[in-house]
Parts: structure tokens; C-alpha cells; sequence
């Protein structure tokens, strides 16, 4: 079933008890794969670091990006940012080619942060979470699904889902919330 | 659930972010169209289907997405090893030897 970003309210999803979910406000998203020899000119150009362990992440203001593959980055940013980071990436490419795709329609993002987060997760991610350090994150899955998962504190996390699996991935997470809230 | 080794993500991580993608080292004529028809649909169709340690290429999808091989013994199911796709085909008695 398709499902589009603009039938997303951001919002609290589940307000109370040991996990709280909360739907995030759109950010521009983009793909960026490119060679390593190309890596410092383009993050030049991003004004961040392109980090090349695979998990790793880094951040100047409001751009963020994580390392998802040995040649493929993600890119966050302010939608008002948009056209200043094609137009950066657009001026460096005839000396550093890349391929730099706006995504930001894929996906939306959920908070999953409170005591039990962590555990929360685990009801469909095969992955174990204690693996994933805080300011890392990875490309997993959770039900079946590809997820991006950033870990930005012990028991804080962001999950971008696309968008047709969303509500999909949204469901299990509150089937959790309520077996949490039942014990 | 099987523990598999990805050797671009350099972690060990479950199957489940993992799929199948059949015998590894098997490479395209690099002239197809000056093959026998035989030699052809060897190339498509016939595989090994080995008892034992078999070679064959798994994907990280739900993650780096990169293809990788791997050494797995199809009767215990065990990886001896996983290797990035350019590495040499690594030698079976130097695998069995490190198992031991």
C-alpha cells in the first residue's frame, strides 16, 4: 500500500510510560555514494565529515550524516538547507564525481526514547542494540523492514522508516508500548 | 539463528539482515556470444551442490548491502570464513585446517 510523508502528522505517537514514541518533524534526506578518493572534497563541500566506518556518524549544526556502506553516506538536514547542499555538491562534482539523490519523501522518522527504548527494540530487530554505541547507529531491520536506527543516547533512538512500511513498523512498536504499560 | 561475519561492516551480525545469493566464483563469459550453447547454459544452470564446505556469495541487504562470499559447511551449516568479494578464493585444506 503506498502511503505518502504528507499523511504523517508529526506528534506524539505514545505520550507515557517506560517508552514514549514520537513522529519527527520532515528533514530533507539524501543518498550519496561516491569513491573514497572523492570523500574529503565532497565533505568539504557538505560542510561535514564523511565518516568511512561503516555506523559511524557526524554532525556540524543541523547536518548530520551516517556511513551506511563502504561507498554509501545519508544525509540529514533543515529543509530550508536543500538547494544549499545540492548547489555545494553540484560545484565539486567535475573534479569529484559522485551521485547525490534527495530522498527526503522515502522516509519518516520516529523518537523511540524512555527507560525501556533499548528494549523495546528488540521485539523485532534481530540485531543485538547493546552493539550499537551511542552517536552510531546502522542500516538494520526490525519485522521484516529496512530501518536506519540512530542511537543518540543510551535509551534515545530514531528510526527512519520509509514511508510504506511506516505504519507498519509504528503498529509494532505501540504493541510493545501496551505490553509494557500491562505488566 | 546463524551468526554471519560481514566482512565490509567488519561485524558479526544475525541472518535476518542477511540474504542467499547461490555459488560464489562463478563468472560471466566475458564473450557470451562466442560460446556453445552447452557452455552457456552450464553457466545459468549447472551448480555443484556440494555436501561439505561450499563457496558461495551471501548479501548484507538490510545493511551495507554489499554481495561478500563466504566458506560454509552445508551439512553443519557452520561459516569457516567470509571474505570480501575481490579477495583470492581462499584454500578449502588451510579453512579446515583453522577449524580444527
Amino acid at each position: 500500500m503506498t502511503v505518502l510523508t504528507h499523511a504523517f502528522t508529526p506528534g506524539p505517537i505514545v505520550a507515557s510510560g517506560p517508552v514514549k514514541l514520537t513522529l519527527m518533524a520532515p528533514v530533507a534526506r539524501f543518498s550519496l555514494r561516491l569513491r573514497a578518493a572523492n570523500i574529503p572534497a565532497v565533505s568539504k563541500a557538505i560542510g561535514v565529515d564523511l565518516a568511512t566506518t561503516v555506523g559511524a556518524r557526524a554532525a556540524n549544526g543541523t547536518t548530520e550524516t551516517i556511513c551506511l556502506g563502504p561507498d554509501e553516506w545519508l544525509i540529514i538536514a533543515k529543509p530550508d538547507d536543500t538547494e544549499k547542499l545540492v548547489a555545494a555538491c553540484a560545484d565539486v562534482y567535475a573534479s569529484a564525481t559522485h551521485s547525490l539523490t534527495e530522498v527526503s519523501a522515502r522516509e519518516v522518522t520516529v523518537r523511540i526514547e524512555g527507560e525501556r527504548a533499548a528494549e523495546l527494540l528488540t521485539i523485532g530487530c534481530p540485531r543485538d542494540i547493546d552493539t550499537i554505541p551511542v552517536g552510531g547507529g546502522c542500516r538494520t531491520v526490525i519485522d521484516g523492514v529496512t530501518v536506519v536506527l540512530w542511537r543518540d543516547a543510551e535509551q534515545s533512538f530514531r528510526m527512519d522508516i520509509w514511508r510504506s512500511f511506516a505504519l507498519h513498523v509504528i503498529d509494532l512498536l505501540c504493541t510493545g508500548c501496551k505490553e509494557f504499560a500491562a505488566e | 539463528m546463524l551468526l554471519i561475519h560481514c566482512p565490509y561492516c567488519n561485524q558479526t551480525l544475525p541472518e535476518a539482515e542477511f540474504t542467499y545469493a547461490g555459488e560464489a566464483h562463478i563468472a560471466r563469459p566475458s564473450d557470451p556470444s562466442s560460446v556453445s550453447d552447452e557452455e552457456w547454459r552450464d553457466f545459468l544452470f549447472i551448480r555443484t551442490n556440494v555436501k561439505g564446505p561450499h563457496y558461495e556469495r551471501w548479501r548484507h541487504f538490510h545493511g551495507c548491502g554489499r554481495y561478500f562470499n563466504a566458506v560454509r559447511d552445508t551439512v553443519s551449516d557452520r561459516f569457516l570464513i567470509t571474505y570480501k568479494t575481490d579477495d583470492p578464493r581462499p584454500e578449502l585444506s588451510k579453512l579446515l585446517e583453522k577449524s580444527k
